[in-house]
């Protein structure tokens, strides 16, 4: 078996989550599933199935939005992407994203970035993806102390998305729309059911036995360090460096 | 009708203590050597909106003192992580924010320039943040059966700054594929413009430009601001100064760090 570092184990896992789509939304700070969603373009390419659009937020090279940043949104609200992905300094046990603040809003412990798109995108692209790689009961909590957004919404709200699966550092959850709930669905080489437990605050299902994650492949590997890692460095120069060791571009800056 | 400025400080005179500025997202073309002079020029109390997002400028306004209330769905400094001004500022209650969501926003400028009051949207219902917006309000679809939706009122920028690659004589400005620009300088009474460059020939006269420019009718005053968009990047131009991105987050860290930071790259003119 291959060495693997645990971004790639991630990036194959959503991989697989993404499946049959025919475009896939990346937003900010989203390193792993920009790399997730430019290899299932790669296997789609591959196994000559029907093309893959990826677009990827900030980028130029992985886009084909023309029309300025309301594109995306729109694009979105008429069902024209199928897979997304949020994270959430918070997650609850009944899918509520928190990217705002701990504590009371008006008197904040802590401040996260901001509810970027969510508290739109979580409620129109049918299939979002959670991800969240600090597994822990700071972030997998059980009540989220703000909504951004929430994992489901009363039958008059027009809603046709919302979440299908949580990733994190230890495991894969799925998301239960209907008893709005997650079951654990596989856990990591080298983590366990019990440490699963331990470390999120939420109840959750599991199955008696609880399958382990597929590892990834040698040929899954070989295309996201050669041909997906050097497609990140223009976005994610950082994390190219960091995961695949792939040279962030020369700052132009001072040319 | 647009105009060349001579200098970068007759450009911004409009922007004044307490007005409501619009700036653009990281990736789309932002005015830093104009936030610089803004801050060396003493500006206070502003009403921030940033469209729909906001790293560094927003940071440096904050930590500046510059900013009164700040309208925005997430500021952060992306790879480099939080932003630590305005981490500190909402920690400490120094600033008023009106949390936004991305598409919220740009409804909310499209309403602008359309002359209309409103602009309805999907999702938001049950978000919290709706809990914070009383200018938000749901309303029952007139044309559906109960089915409840938000309204979002418009939303009417005394100026709108940016900036961008070329400008022409006239002030005709060449902004590409960010038309999130066009949509900011339509909503906006003023716009501003800094550009790396003035193109010599009119741009509305050749089709390849003209579907990407805006026009000098929107556009209040130009300066011609070489790397202005430092150390951010300029789409098609030049990439974000990953080293000094690294040094501001490191400095921006503690207010010691910052004012040094400031006296530096501020305060000190000439930065790039």
């Amino acid at each position: 078996m291959t060495e693997f570092r645990d971004e790639e184990l991630l990036a194959d896992v959503i991989c697989r989550l993404i499946g049959d789509a025919r475009h896939v939304a990346v937003g900010a700070a989203s390193p792993i599933p920009a790399t997730a969603a430019l290899l299932a373009r790669e296997r789609a390419g591959l196994h000559n199935s029907n093309r893959l659009y990826v677009s990827l937020l900030g980028s130029r090279a992985h886009t084909f939005f023309t029309d300025g940043a309301r594109e995306l949104f729109d694009c979105a609200g008429q069902g024209r992407i199928d897979v997304f992905f949020l994270s959430g300094g918070q997650i609850d046990g009944e899918g509520n994203i928190n990217l705002v603040s701990v504590g009371d809003y008006e008197r904040p412990k802590a401040r996260f970035p901001g509810s970027f798109g969510s508290a739109y995108l979580y409620y129109v692209v049918p299939r979002v993806i959670l991800f969240r790689t600090e597994h822990s009961r700071r972030t997998l909590v059980p009540k989220v102390d703000f909504i951004s957004a929430p994992g489901g919404s009363p039958d008059n709200v027009v809603r046709p998305g919302g979440p299908i699966a949580l990733i994190t550092n230890r495991c894969l959850f799925e998301f239960d729309r209907m008893q709005r709930r997650f079951r654990l669905a596989s856990v990591h080489p080298g983590h366990g059911v019990e440490e699963v437990v331990e470390n999120t605050g939420f109840a959750f299902d599991r199955p008696a036995q609880v399958p382990l994650t597929p590892v990834p492949s040698a040929e899954t590997l070989r295309l996201m360090r050669t041909v997906v890692a050097p497609m990140l460095a223009e976005i994610y120069p950082q994390f190219a460096q960091k995961v695949f060791g792939v040279a962030a571009p020369l700052p132009s800056a001072h040319a | 009708m647009a105009r060349i400025t001579r200098s970068l400080d007759e450009a911004l005179a409009p922007i004044t203590d307490g007005c409501m500025l619009a700036v653009p997202r990281e990736t789309s073309g932002v005015a830093m050597a104009a936030t610089r002079a803004l801050i060396r020029r003493g500006v206070k109390r502003l009403h921030l909106v940033a469209l729909p997002t906001s790293t560094l400028q927003t940071d440096l306004l904050i930590g500046a003192g510059a900013i009164a209330t700040l309208e925005t769905s997430a500021v952060s400094l992306g790879e480099f992580g939080a932003a630590p001004r305005f981490n500190a500022a909402i920690l400490a209650g120094a600033i008023h924010m009106r949390d936004a969501t991305c598409p919220a926003l740009h409804a909310q400028f499209q309403a602008a320039e359309k002359g209309v009051p409103f602009m309805p949207l999907r999702g938001l219902i049950g978000s919290d943040l709706m809990a914070h917006r009383p200018d938000w309000k749901i309303i029952d679809n007139p044309f559906g059966n109960d089915d409840p939706i938000v309204l979002l009122p418009a939303l009417k920028p005394d100026v709108a700054l940016f900036h961008a690659p070329l400008a022409d004589r006239d002030g005709n400005v060449y902004i590409g594929r960010e038309r999130e620009l066009v949509i900011m300088a339509h909503a906006a009474a003023r716009t501003i413009v800094t550009v790396e460059e003035i193109h010599e020939t009119d741009l509305l006269h050749d089709p390849l430009f003209a579907a990407g420019t805006l026009p000098g009718f929107y556009v209040e005053a130009v300066a011609v601001e070489r790397r202005g968009a430092w150390p951010l990047p300029l789409p098609d131009r030049y990439g974000i100064d990953a080293a000094h991105m690294s040094e501001y987050a490191r400095l921006a860290a503690t207010p010691e760090g910052f004012a040094q930071y400031l006296d530096r790259y501020v305060y000190a003119k000439r930065a790039a």
